[in-house]
């Protein structure tokens, strides 16, 4: 977590901490795992009143921030769900949020925001498209200009919680380059097939748009020109994906070096063993570093640093090489049990392991430094 | 008091007054030069500081220095990015000893040390390793035996860096060995040119000689110069290893002066290789460039987060290893990645190429892993004093040092 809270900050972090763990303790998870949405709409309506879904949005649509820096406190809400594996829409309505209230016309703000900061209005980013293209020179979803509106013509998979939402956030081609559109999910043409997937609450689904017609006024900020407002959405997403994975990865660290103490093998605690101690040396250094970068790019993305691309990669490759690597290592020192299904840790790789590899891999990121930091700029 | 106060400069003030005073008079930084390693020219540096009054900033009047607060620090070290500084003196001699002096020196002994290196006149280095006890540095043998008003030192002292060029050194001996090891070290000031101490130059692998070993016969050390306590030293090097934490993680406010910044848009190395070689657009290439970067800009940020966690006490002071050991893994794997992108070049090279030497520090490469306590020490430090596992078992613990087994000192005899 970031050593440096303000109280206000902190007291956020205790109550969402106290409300998630009585009302989405990991067994409860579990049983959401069978669930067809993953979560409880009811649940997540309660969850919005604790503030969850208003750090993004300015006050004249309900929402509001501790100190004017709302993804500083978002990401003390996504930290702590990383915790308990929480399910639940954050990160992607949370981006869309974020969109609409910076880049939103008055009447999409209104149309949108208040029923998201309510919890009643849920919305997602559907960006990816199958063949793993999430990056915005690979897209190929096509939106034509046609009768005053746009026809939008593709899929889009994997889409987080594209079943449960009301709102799609696409990012689409046009014929001068990108644009986005708020697309009401009841629109006709528009179909969603459920995949399977990894993470035993977090629903993703393919969605196929046939010919799908919205008007002008569904676009986003502006036709063609949309390329910055995908990048500011990817490091929103970044922020909140990394803050989750560092949440999970200190729970798991914290489970397992009690779990050191308390296990025996020839008449000694495992916390004895040099061997072991210097393992969680390491696991311990990952863990500062992650929580280090993940606080770090959550200011760059919050104060839109100049190097906060950069930043946001370098956080996302880091920590997701090192998420994974320590949670393996906690596996490792569980024995037998921490291959069950039982045993509550692959819960946390699951979610660790979903973090790593969407919005990017490690390597797509570091390939995304190497050019963001001019390795091209001398061979053109 | 009221009348001191009223003078005391604000850091702003003081900003535009080292703004300008640099400008006039300190040359700039040169190009691709993190710091300056050649103590005779960081003596030059420090004494034209000294003369400007930008010297000593958090070291009070007194004493030689400015008395002014970490505030006036940082905006010094925030004007002075552009110049060239004498970057070399912060570790181990203001951020380290001089902030050991401040700690345990008794007046008349502050008086004495520390004016001197405030000026730049006298360089310090660090008398703490010996040849048969390196990461159990309590284990020391070099013996300190009273006579009269004077201690006489036996032994021999390694991995003291530029110590042939430096003027004091802050050495730890055994003054009773009587006692469990801990309990029977004196912390002395010794000068280094005088009789009875011979230094000689380390050739490290790459060349280098940077490296020193020092034998003591039979040198006289007044008891002026005893650091706090006679057999109680073991204090001042906890408090001295603390500093040396605190400097390894930025935190010191006694240091003067910054390395370049680790990101931003100046190329780093691994960069400038890869594009002079002609890789830029191979895919291997440009993940180690990511890589790389991210590794920066990752330390840059878990110094920050674990230098601050320290000051502010959430952190323990031993969290200094923390930093330790991501420094020696960043600059282990820094070597491979250089390694990785120079190829054939590592081993055949004509002079000047941009490869060159890249070979040499990959074969010196663990250097990083062992100077300043190895990282197998710095993982013990994590896993039992942060994260309170057991502590490993000791033979010696509670014992007389001289009922333990321990190495034979070798004398200057048994080299020769």
């Amino acid at each position: 977590m970031d050593l440096d809270l303000s109280e206000d900050q902190e007291f956020f972090r205790a109550s969402t901490r106290k409300f998630l763990e009585s009302e989405m303790p990991i067994e409860t998870v579990r049983k959401l795992a069978d669930d067809p949405a993953g979560f409880e709409r009811g649940w997540w309506q309660r969850g919005a009143e604790m503030g969850w879904t208003s750090t993004l949005v300015p006050e004249e649509h309900g929402g509001g921030s501790l100190a004017g820096e709302g993804l500083l406190d978002l990401v003390i809400v996504a930290e702590e769900m990383g915790r308990l594996v929480t399910p639940g829409p954050l990160l992607v309505t949370s981006v869309v949020a974020a969109a609409v209230s910076e880049r939103g016309t008055p009447e999409q703000q209104q149309a949108l925001l208040p029923g998201i900061v309510s919890g009643e209005t849920l919305a997602t980013w559907a960006l990816d498209e199958p063949g793993d293209r999430w990056q915005a020179d690979a897209l190929a979803l096509e939106a034509r200009a046609s009768d005053g509106g746009f026809v939008l013509r593709g899929v889009k998979a994997p889409v987080e919680a594209a079943g449960q939402v009301d709102h799609f956030l696409v990012t689409a081609r046009t014929a001068g380059g990108l644009s986005q559109l708020l697309v009401p999910a009841n629109t006709a043409g528009i179909s969603v097939k459920p995949m399977e997937g990894l993470d035993l609450v977090r629903r993703y689904a393919e969605v196929r748009f046939e010919d799908v017609f919205v008007p002008a006024s569904a676009v986003l900020g502006e036709v063609d020109a949309a390329a910055d407002d995908v990048e500011r959405q990817l490091q929103i997403a970044i922020a909140l994906q990394l803050a989750e994975t560092v949440g999970a990865v200190d729970r798991v660290f914290e489970v397992t070096l009690e779990w050191m103490f308390d296990r025996h093998s020839f008449g000694r605690p495992l916390a004895s063993y040099q061997a072991l101690k210097h393992r969680f040396a390491d696991m311990k250094l990952y863990l500062e570093a992650s929580q280090a970068a993940a606080t770090a790019v959550a200011r760059a993305v919050q104060h839109r640093d100049e190097e906060a691309p950069a930043k946001a990669s370098a956080a996302k490759s880091y920590v997701g090489d090192h998420a994974t690597f320590v949670l393996h290592e906690c596996v490792q020192m569980h024995g037998g049990l921490g291959v069950t299904w039982e045993y509550d840790l692959h819960l946390y790789l699951r979610r660790a392991t979903t973090n790593q590899v969407r919005y990017g891999t490690p390597r797509d990121h570091r390939e995304r430094i190497a050019r963001l930091i001019g390795m091209d700029e001398e061979t053109r | 008091m009221t009348e001191s106060h009223a003078q005391v400069e604000t850091p702003e003030e003081f900003r535009l007054r080292a703004r300008d005073w640099l400008a006039d008079n300190m040359p700039l930084r040169p190009e691709g030069q993190g710091q300056v390693r050649n103590f005779e020219r960081c003596r030059e540096l420090q004494q034209m500081l000294h003369q400007g009054g930008f010297a000593g900033v958090c070291f009070e009047k007194e004493y030689g220095g400015l008395g002014l607060t970490p505030e006036h620090q940082r905006v010094l070290d925030q004007e002075t990015m552009k110049y060239e500084m004498p970057l070399a003196l912060n570790i181990p001699t203001f951020g380290i000893i001089g902030a050991t002096l401040v700690e345990f020196c008794n007046h008349e002994q502050k008086l004495r040390f520390l004016p001197p290196m405030i000026r730049g006149d006298e360089i310090w280095v660090q008398f703490l390793s010996e040849p048969t006890s390196g990461s159990d540095l309590a284990s020391l043998t070099t013996r300190a035996t009273l006579d009269g008003d004077s201690f006489v030192l036996n032994g021999s002292k390694i991995w003291s860096s530029g110590a042939h060029a430096a003027d004091y050194g802050i050495l730890l001996a055994r003054s009773n060995w009587d006692v469990p090891k801990h309990d029977g070290i004196t912390v002395l000031a010794v000068e280094i040119d005088q009789p009875g101490i011979t230094v000689e130059q380390i050739v490290d692998t790459g060349g280098g000689t940077e490296f020193c070993q020092e034998f003591f016969d039979d040198v006289r050390v007044p008891v002026e110069n005893v650091i706090g306590q006679v057999d109680a030293g073991w204090t001042v090097v906890r408090g001295l290893l603390a500093h040396e934490r605190n400097s390894m993680g930025n935190v010191s406010i006694h240091t003067s002066g910054l390395q370049a910044p680790p990101t931003g848009r100046a190329r780093s190395d691994i960069m400038e290789l890869a594009l002079s070689t002609g890789q830029a657009s191979d895919a291997e290439v440009r993940q180690i460039v990511g890589e790389d970067y991210a590794l920066r800009f990752v330390q840059q940020e878990t110094t920050r987060r674990v230098g601050a966690a320290m000051t502010s006490g959430h952190f323990p002071p031993t969290a200094g290893a923390l930093l330790r050991l991501m420094g020696a893994r960043a600059s282990v794997r820094r070597s491979d990645m250089v390694l990785a992108i120079a190829g054939a070049r590592a081993a055949a090279w004509h002079e000047g190429d941009a490869a060159s030497g890249v070979g040499t520090h990959f074969v010196g490469r663990q250097a990083a892993e062992i100077g300043g306590g190895t990282t197998e020490m710095q993982r013990n430090l994590i896993s039992e004093r942060m994260l309170m596992m057991p502590r490993e078992f000791a033979a010696d613990r509670g014992v007389p040092f001289n009922e333990v087994r321990h190495n034979a000192a070798p004398s200057r005899k048994d080299k020769g």
